[in-house]
């Protein structure tokens, strides 16, 4: 069990969140209304995607205080507190592509990966997003993102989004190892960017470290591990999900969750 | 050697990044506007106009949840409609403009606005909205042939406002009464009940947006017998171009150019 000690967690978390919208809609229930983009918990409190927002906003049209106050909430909870956490612990793509990565180990599906794509590309398409939407006017990634695809096609069965999440899929599964998260996904980039200084942190314990590079086989975005084996400090990139998935592979206990306080690059 | 090097390739980089930024930035662009090119589509109660509702809507889905009659659905790729908007189809389920306009009021966006079904100083009335209007294709409708039917009227929720019924002679009878359906727009919210009520084939009143099924005059024609209206002359005249030379607008057809044609 202990190889799963945040992994289960997770899931739970996901899809409860995921049972919540989904209950919201065909039962009525009244805990959560709506979806990731913007919801409402107990018919009080709204909470909405920062990222949305900011493109609506950059559409050039200021959405109303609810929302504005929504997403500033969700916003300073992973950029004090979370970091990248939406990504490993709420958004339910993750479920998609964890497959996808777990069944590569698995199959052993080539390492090597086919087209090189610099993990950086994911910054440029955030900028660019915002840059067409204020173009186009419209929210630009909001309209083809396979997010949202994702869970409006089981939170309000429209099923024909699903085709770009299967496309998602084979894509991490075939051709880049963790293509849609650790590469091209802009939701992420964006929290990447914000939630760099969170207090939530992995913390590694370089005495530990027998150098077995099982965390370095789990981790979706492994160049976050750089230090490993090399110096004790927390694993300071934005890039970090926060997933836990190196802390249950080590055998070691050379990593750990622990809170960061100060602001070090 | 080596600075040249550099040089080269920051402006290798610079093209690249332009490139990406240029071509990417229009491939989506136009992928999105191509995704939500439909602008036949109709919206909940107190929709923005269709441009900045495109803008406002967060696709949250609040207003399809909030629908009792299970009107309202989210657009999935495909529909060619933008991806998570909400909108509906009278024809198989209409709007039946419930008083307390759920949908509206979930809103959290601001896309539909209850203040756009508010007049003056009242409270917001369902009645308000203007989702689309009715339009009657008249050669499909058999209350045109001679037929009675009547359903499009009976059906309105607005009946005798946004519906009456014109009586007229039926000529190839010469002893019957025809009783035509006809929309007024002032009244229509653009529910689309009637279109669901439609006896033919394919409905001959169907609901279009209020901009597909409106014209518009103009400045430039005035009925002079109604005083409310004269008063458009006034304020056009607020805002005519200054640089226009009024005395040769008014004697244009005593200009010399046109006298010598």
């Amino acid at each position: 069990m202990r190889k799963y000690q945040y992994l289960i967690p997770r899931r739970i978390v996901q899809l409860s969140i995921l049972l919540l919208f989904v209950g919201g809609n065909y039962f009525g229930w009244e805990i959560v209304r709506g979806n990731y983009s913007s919801a409402i918990i107990a018919d009080v409190l709204n909470l909405s995607d920062p990222y949305a927002v900011m493109q609506i906003v950059a559409a050039g049209f200021l959405a109303s205080s609810s929302v504005l106050f929504g997403a500033l909430i969700v916003f300073l909870i992973y950029v004090i507190i979370g970091g990248r956490m939406f990504c490993s612990w709420v958004c339910p793509m993750n479920i998609v592509t964890d497959l996808a990565f777990r069944l590569r180990r698995t199959f052993k599906i080539e390492t090597e990966n086919k087209i090189n794509i610099s993990r950086s590309i994911r910054f440029y398409i955030l900028g660019l997003s915002l840059l067409v939407s204020v173009v186009f006017g419209m929210a630009a990634f909001e309209v083809i993102s396979p997010i949202s695809m994702l869970h409006r096609a089981i939170v309000f069965g429209s099923g024909s989004g699903l085709a770009i999440v299967a496309l998602v899929f084979l894509v991490d599964l075939f051709i880049l190892k963790a293509g849609w998260c650790g590469h091209i996904c802009p939701l992420g980039a964006f929290y990447s960017v914000f939630g760099k200084q969170a207090i939530i942190k992995v913390k590694h314990n370089h005495n530990n470290c027998t150098n077995c590079m099982a965390c370095f086989d789990v981790c979706i975005e492994e160049q976050v591990l750089s230090i490993v084996g090399k110096e004790s400090d927390f694993i300071r990139s934005g890039a970090c999900t926060n997933c836990g998935r190196c802390i249950e592979v080590c055998d070691d206990n050379a990593l750990k969750y622990a809170l960061k306080f100060d602001l070090k690059k | 050697m080596r600075s040249m090097a550099t040089r080269r390739k920051v402006i290798q980089r610079m093209f690249e990044g332009a490139v990406f930024l240029g071509g990417g930035g229009l491939i989506w662009g136009s992928s999105i506007k191509a995704n939500s090119k439909s602008d036949y589509v109709l919206r909940p109660p107190g929709a923005l106009k269709e441009k900045d509702f495109l803008k406002a809507c967060i696709k949250c889905g609040q207003c399809v949840e909030a629908c009792p009659y299970d009107t309202l659905k989210l657009a999935q790729p495909g529909d060619g409609i933008a991806n998570g908007t909400p909108y509906f189809e009278p024809r198989t389920i209409p709007c039946y403009l419930c008083t307390d306009m759920p949908c509206t009021d979930s809103c959290p966006s601001g896309a539909l606005d209850l203040k756009l079904l508010t007049k003056e100083a009242e409270k917001p009335n369902i009645n308000n909205t203007k989702m689309g209007l009715a339009v009657i294709h008249q050669e499909s409708c058999v209350a045109y042939w001679g037929i009675q039917c009547e359903a499009c009227y009976r059906a309105c929720p607005l009946i005798d406002k946004a519906i009456t019924l014109k009586y007229e002679e039926n000529t190839v009878t010469g002893k019957h009464a025809k009783l035509l359906p006809v929309v007024h727009s002032n009244f229509c919210t653009g529910c689309g009940v009637c279109e669901q009520v439609c006896i033919v084939e394919k409905a001959a009143i169907f609901v279009l947006p209020i901009d597909k099924s409106t014209g518009e005059v103009g400045d430039h024609y005035i009925k002079s017998w109604d005083k409310s209206d004269e008063d458009r002359i006034k304020e056009n005249i607020k805002s005519a171009d200054d640089e226009k030379d009024i005395e040769s607008a008014i004697d244009y057809l005593n200009d010399d150019d046109l006298i010598e044609d």
